[in-house]
């Protein structure tokens, strides 16, 4: 990829909103409504209070003063030369997501969101949730703005994620696990909808991600793009140019959306998402949607999703309860086809690499998801050489993952845990790891860890 | 020409409203389920809304939601639809087809809409497409003389009643209460409400009530405004609960003396 030259002063100043989607929520052939009548009062509600108060001074300042006091925002970009080593030298600036209050990129939506439905006089929130970021975050922006707020998640991400069910408890967030079809996220999805058809006179429903029926997909990004607004002017800052690529890790995709945004209009900057290869996208247990999936309908939106000859939508798997969804955003399908981003698979051998590596080499737990991106990373790094400058979003951090983790690797029945900067190739892994870890040890092999 | 609207038309010559039945295809399989509907037909169902089985149904409740789950891991598509849809041609009843957007676009909007009506389909009812995202649904169903019937609900406003009821032939889909499918112990006055309304939107298009109707009385209260009443969980539980063709045949038996008892006017 070609390096840009050196930013003139004008450089900046943050690029404007992108031209899509259309007016009802299109981008492209993608996005759109494909909800029941009964919601779309709803959706014009939101749609038209928050183009109102997208512009309206009083509620920005609002905005940015929880951005600043209660999220931490900026957050910082940090540089990490140790783990860069493995991706062919390449340089690597991480925007540190998992700094953020709550510990990922998601508070950025919810407080907005949760405004908004102060704003439209709502007073209950309902939010689904995969990894329980989502859930976690909503909680958390309920209980400060005085909301009564109710969390649906799978039963088996409850389990997945057992921390943060605890956690969204605490925050006084009542959380029911969701029984029915594949217990994950997307059926969260179904029952969040229909609690919100059936109590859509009290409640506002806060998506957690860049998908759903307009106006969640615009809004949501409007909401995370300060993600790379703030890194497009630090990485300017400290370098002088732009980054060839920028990275991020696409389940619905909201922080690679985040990171995104602000890079559209610079040409010479590669915009890769990576998404959740699971087992490997030829295996079919996977959660890569646009690498693996077809054009169709799911949760009110036209989008890349996974599903079978009949249109039944296809239960994903993803080491990342937050990457495991059929689905993914309208503007995703809508930058793919354009060609102005590049999607690619990330098996959950290759994100668990990354995470043991960045861990050892940086001091830095990683949330699985963001693990992805740092995978994504070590390729990239690879095919561009030395002199690539690559950013890569880390959305999130790895406390809620340690169990997994601790799984994964065959840690928790061990004495002493190896120092080294990578894995060794001799850990005996237990149980259901052994695969998983065999997977692993024979890319070490191979790949200088 | 309209299949539903004439088959409505000729139930208000009678003295009384349509009954419209709901089954899925494909539970307890799909023979089993195209058996509930011919008896349904047999005991007195002027229209079968024909369901399509999908992995998301996020309008339906725990009752529908069960059924239609087991027929998607059995793998039931439209290939099994059609069928059914030739059943109850053939037994009398005129067929329509409730589906949720996805497995059609998947097909092919214009396949789906041919192969439908070689199949004697009277067309399509959409829970989760609106009009302004039917643009090819339309002009498809336009080609093949389909009817297709969109839903109003009480959230709806005037304007959306008026573009929502112009864009809908056959009859109207009057979602009665606010919420998902499921039986409920008393119909809200929300659908006389919302029936008034949108009869003033456009009042040559049949309006056709659901959502928790479950027995006769409640039929036959709202026959008193209403143009047709349709029945859904109630149905779906007569199946899920084991009485099979039998348990159809008397919960239709008791609708359709609800949908006689109040007395249309002329």
């Amino acid at each position: 990829m070609t390096t840009t030259s050196p930013p003139q002063p004008g450089d900046l100043s943050l690029p404007a909103r992108p031209g899509w989607p259309d007016a009802t929520g299109h981008f492209g052939v993608f996005g759109g409504r494909f909800v029941p009548e009964a919601l779309i009062a709803a959706l014009d509600e939101l749609t038209e209070a928050y183009e109102a108060m997208r512009v309206d001074p009083v509620f920005l300042e609002e905005f940015a003063r929880l951005q600043r006091d209660y999220t931490g925002r900026p957050s910082p970009v940090t540089e990490v030369p140790r783990f860069a080593e493995h991706a062919g030298g390449a340089r690597i600036l991480l925007k540190r997501e998992d700094l953020n209050h709550t510990g990922s990129h998601k508070i950025n939506n919810v407080l907005g969101q949760a405004l908004l439905t102060k704003r439209i006089g709502k007073t209950r929130v309902i939010a689904e949730t995969g990894a329980g970021q989502h859930g976690v975050a909503t909680a958390t922006a309920a209980a400060l703005m005085g909301l009564s707020c109710t969390v649906y998640m799978g039963e088996e991400d409850t389990r997945r994620q057992a921390l943060n069910v605890a956690r969204m408890r605490l925050l006084g967030a009542e959380v029911i696990p969701v029984t029915t079809g594949s217990r994950t996220l997307k059926d969260a999805i179904n029952e969040a909808f229909r609690d919100w058809v059936t109590n859509v006179e009290t409640t506002n429903y806060v998506f957690g991600t860049v998908a759903g029926p307009h106006p969640f997909p615009a809004m949501v990004r409007d909401f995370q793009r300060v993600i790379g607004d703030e890194a497009r002017v630090q990485v300017l800052e400290r370098e002088g140019r732009l980054p060839d690529a920028v990275l991020a890790c696409v389940g619905g995709g909201s922080n690679a959306i985040g990171i995104f945004t602000a890079f559209i209009a610079d040409e010479g900057v590669r915009l890769l998402g990576l998404e959740a290869g699971g087992d490997g996208v030829d295996s079919g247990r996977h959660a890569a949607t646009i690498t693996g999936g077809t054009p169709g309908v799911l949760h009110g939106a036209r989008s890349f999703l996974l599903q079978d000859e009949n249109g039944q939508t296809i239960e994903s798997h993803s080491i990342s309860a937050g990457l495991d969804y059929p689905g993914v955003g309208p503007e995703h399908s809508y930058l793919h086809d354009i060609g102005r981003a590049e999607y690619r698979p990330v098996t959950d051998a290759e994100a668990m690499e990354a995470f043991a590596l960045l861990c050892r080499t940086e001091g830095i737990i990683p949330a699985i998801e963001s693990a992805h991106a740092l995978a994504g990373a070590m390729v990239l790094g690879r095919e561009l050489g030395p002199d690539a400058l690559l950013l890569v979003n880390l959305s999130g951090r790895g406390d809620k993952d340690v169990e997994t983790a601790s799984t994964w690797f065959g840690l928790g029945d061990r004495e002493e845990v190896d120092p080294g900067p990578g894995l060794d190739t001799d850990q005996q892994p237990t149980d259901g790891a052994v695969a998983n870890h065999e997977a692993v040890a024979g890319q070490d092999a191979g790949e200088e860890l | 020409m309209s299949a539903l609207a004439d088959r409505i038309a000729a139930a208000r010559a009678e003295g009384r409203v349509a009954l419209i039945a709901y089954l899925p295809v494909g539970y307890p399989d799909v023979d089993a389920s195209i058996a509930a509907m011919v008896a349904a037909v047999e005991a007195g169902a002027d229209v079968i809304e024909i369901g399509v089985p999908y992995s998301d149904p996020g309008m339906d409740g725990p009752v529908i939601q069960e059924a239609v789950e087991v027929a998607v891991r059995a793998g039931v598509g439209l290939r099994d639809v059609f069928r059914a849809v030739q059943a109850v041609a053939a037994a009398g009843a005129v067929p329509v087809v409730m589906t949720y957007w996805n497995p059609i676009e998947r097909y092919g909007v214009e396949r789906f809409a041919a192969d439908l009506a070689a199949a004697g389909g009277a067309g399509l009812i959409t829970p989760d497409l609106i009009p302004d995202e039917a643009g090819a649904w339309i002009a498809a169903a336009e080609r093949a003389d389909l009817d297709r019937v969109f839903l109003v609900a009480p959230s709806s406003t005037d304007v959306r009643l008026r573009s929502t009821t112009a864009a809908s032939r056959g009859f109207v889909y009057v979602a009665s209460t606010m919420g998902v499918t499921g039986a409920r112990a008393t119909v809200s006055d929300a659908a006389k409400v919302l029936v008034a309304r949108t009869r003033e939107a456009r009042p040559d298009i049949a309006l056709c009530v659901g959502l928790g109707v479950s027995n006769g009385a409640q039929a036959a209260e709202l026959a008193a405004f209403a143009d047709g009443v349709i029945v859904g969980s109630a149905y779906v539980r007569e199946l899920l609960e084991g009485r099979g063709a039998d348990g159809v045949r008397a919960l239709t038996a008791d609708l359709a003396a609800g949908v006689r008892r109040a007395g249309v006017p002329a």
